[in-house]
């Protein structure tokens, strides 16, 4: 890519990626799905891809993907995006395809289909953003929120005897042998960002080996339901989501 | 709905289930995602066999939900693609098939009924027409649903529910039975090779440059939106119920008495008609072979003629209602069925329409 | 020091103010005024920038758009001829 020359002699290092579309994004001031569809078009911008691409939607706050992602995408029913990428790239093995879900989506309703889409070793990427909270329904309680964790059906803080323990699927999704790549990621900084990216590129050029699944989990925020601003958020993150959720490579291809 | 005269194969004995599979390959099936469940668990086993070493994708997923959202993402990507199920199955696969009818994407659902609700039992019923019919999924929308009623329309409903599906745009149903499935009949099979696929502009197979992104969803959050949409395809369906009703009269033309049935009902009427004017009833009998759209001009014209109208199903009453609508008042309409996986017998309907006939000329008194 | 500048696109731009966390510089801050949605939007305040796309990193609109000084071309001399 030819960066453009201005004539005081500035070039562009950086700017809004052809695969977006002009749409204003719905999502809150700050939220990391924003950050993330951007990342996830940049990478197919710059591999590419753009007329080789499928995306599967989940129903949640990103339920409008599809609006801002200059690709074919489909919309699945909640929970079900994994079974949807499968329908898809056992008939078209050629094209890239992802998923895109979030904490209840992928963890909570769409359980089985998480596994056992992973268990096939589906040749496609999986993109799970946990923010530990339902965002699009008012800020309920997610498989992933936290213990004491306060949201709109847990008000006194999550209590793991009657509500269960948060739930790390992707260290479960780990262990099976269909798993290719499985890394945790985040937005919280610019250098995570960066590290984000290089998982997503290192996913797409993956899926071309059919050597079973990519799953990226990206921790991620809330503004409107953790209740704070995005530059709080993002240390929330780091101080209370990290330490349940570890950032880093889960499982790398042995090749 | 067209006749179409295919080639055919050498009449050989098979499963219904097994030839419906068989005819499935034959019409270039592009993918089968499905799950056990009995009494059509062979029609899976029979793909798993087949399509490795022929054409096309299996897959055994991990539910009937996950099955039909496979269906979705494939049949969204442009490929000819079906699922079969059970009763059992079926309901959980409503969800689905509301997202597919709303999407407007072609796919077929078998659906090899057996007695219920519930967990039921595994043998035939037909307790599930108002399912099939006046969906089981939430929200306005139809299959086209097919009622085989030998081996034979086993196989050749796959052909024709495929080609609906595909020039409407709308899931279509092979409304089945536990006793149709698994019986072996003599069918000729239509010959692979005459049933070329399509390309649908609308399907999501990577954006080139020189379209627009296709986007498949059933979400239209705007109610304006979401209207236009319910207009959409109330328009569709109004097409095709002036097109594609489909049906079969026996022995109708000097009847005064119509039975009303479908799929394996309709089997044992015919002996009961055999029957029946053996001692002099002039029977008759209708048998839809759509059930959406329903025939109903076809019963509304021999309302006029006919004394009464006797609906034998396997359930507690279904289609009776979709009858009596029809028939509108100007001749009694009765039911006689059974439930929970029994079979009604031949001699048992005939009874029912002895009976019906002297409680008439009683009340005439 | 290199030079850089930032463009922010001031209609989409939601004043999340994770930009502005995020440079280095400190040279993004909340205009006074404010977009048509209501936002105070993140704008270049002072003229260190260096352009190294940190905020763009992190800006969720992907409403910036980073400029750095070209990098100097090498001078080839050839020798012989």
């Amino acid at each position: 890519m030819e960066n453009e020359i201005q004539d005081n002699g500035l070039e562009i290092v950086y700017k809004k990626p052809s695969t977006l579309t002009d749409t204003p994004l719905h999502y809150c001031p700050g939220c990391g799905h924003s950050v993330v569809h951007r990342v996830l078009m940049e990478v197919v911008d710059e591999l590419g891809i753009q007329d080789k691409t499928i995306g599967v939607a989940p129903v949640g706050c990103s339920v409008f993907a599809y609006n801002y992602m200059n690709i074919d995408m489909q919309e699945a029913a909640h929970g079900r995006a994994g079974a949807v990428a499968t329908g898809i790239k056992r008939v078209l093995p050629d094209k890239y395809v992802f998923s895109y879900q979030g904490d209840g989506d992928l963890a909570a309703i769409g359980t089985a289909e998480t596994i056992h889409t992973v268990n096939r070793g589906e040749n496609i990427l999986m993109v799970f953003i946990n923010n530990a909270i339902y965002g699009m329904t008012g800020g309920q309680m997610a498989p992933t929120s936290l213990e004491g964790m306060k949201t709109a059906t847990s008000p006194y803080g999550r209590d793991v005897k009657l509500m269960g323990y948060p739930l790390k699927i992707t260290e479960l999704l780990a262990q099976l042998p269909g798993a290719l790549y499985v890394t945790r990621q985040s937005v919280h900084t610019p250098n995570a960002v960066r590290k984000l990216k290089k998982a997503v590129k290192a996913s797409f050029e993956y899926q071309k080996l059919n050597e079973g699944t990519c799953f990226i989990e990206v921790v991620s925020n809330c503004p409107s339901g953790w209740k704070q601003t995005p530059v709080q958020t993002m240390k929330w993150i780091e101080e209370n989501m990290f330490p349940k959720y570890p950032l880093g490579d889960i499982k790398v291809p042995k090749f | 709905m067209e006749k179409i005269n295919y080639k055919r194969s050498e009449p050989r004995l098979m499963k219904g289930n097994e030839a419906l599979a068989e005819s499935a390959i034959r019409a270039d099936l592009d993918a089968y995602f499905g799950y056990p469940i009995t009494p059509q668990s062979e029609i899976l086993e029979y793909f798993e066999e087949q399509i490795p070493i022929r054409h096309g994708k299996v897959l055994q997923a991990e539910s009937e939900v996950a099955s039909i959202n496979m269906v979705y993402g494939a049949a969204g990507a442009g490929a000819r693609v079906m699922t079969s199920s059970s009763s059992p199955g079926v309901s959980l696969m409503q969800e689905g098939i509301s997202y597919i009818a709303s999407a407007q994407l072609p796919c077929l659902v078998v659906n090899v009924v057996r007695g219920g609700p519930g967990l039921g039992t595994i043998q035939p019923s037909q307790g599930d027409y108002f399912q099939a019919v006046k969906g089981g999924g939430h929200g306005d929308y139809h299959l086209i649903v097919l009622a085989p009623a030998t081996v034979q329309e086993m196989a050749d409903f796959v052909f024709d529910a495929f080609r609906l599906a595909e020039e409407y745009r709308c899931p279509a149903m092979i409304l089945s039975d536990g006793a149709l499935g698994q019986m072996m009949e003599k069918v000729e099979l239509i010959e692979e090779g005459q049933f070329p696929k399509r390309n649908f502009s609308w399907a999501t197979t990577g954006k080139p440059a020189t379209r627009e992104r296709n986007i498949i969803t059933s979400l239209f959050i705007e109610p304006e939106k979401m209207e236009g949409i319910n207009y959409d395809l109330q328009a569709k369906y109004a097409k095709i119920q002036k097109n594609e009703v489909r049906y079969e009269l026996v022995e109708t033309e000097d009847a005064d008495i119509i039975l009303v049935a479908f799929g394996l009902s309709a089997r044992i009427c015919q002996k009961t008609i055999e029957l029946a004017r053996e001692k002099g009833i002039k029977l008759g009998l209708i048998r839809p072979i759509t059930l959406y759209p329903f025939p109903t001009n076809i019963i509304k014209e021999f309302a006029d003629k006919a004394k009464f109208f006797l609906v034998v199903e396997m359930n507690a009453g279904q289609m009776v209602e979709d009858v009596a609508l029809a028939v509108n008042g100007k001749k009694p309409v009765y039911y006689k069925g059974r439930m929970g996986g029994m079979i009604p017998t031949p001699e048992e309907v005939l009874v029912e329409v002895e009976n019906i006939i002297a409680k008439q000329s009683e009340e005439k008194r | 020091m290199i030079r850089g500048k930032v463009t922010i696109n001031s209609s989409t731009c939601k004043g999340c103010e994770l930009c502005i966390a995020a440079c280095p510089q400190e040279s993004l801050a909340l205009s006074k005024q404010i977009n048509l949605a209501g936002y105070r939007y993140a704008e270049l305040a002072k003229d260190n920038c260096t352009g190294c796309i940190n905020c763009a990193l992190v800006c969720p609109e992907a409403a910036i758009t980073v400029y750095r000084q070209q990098k100097a071309k090498k001078s080839v001399t050839t020798i012989g001829e």
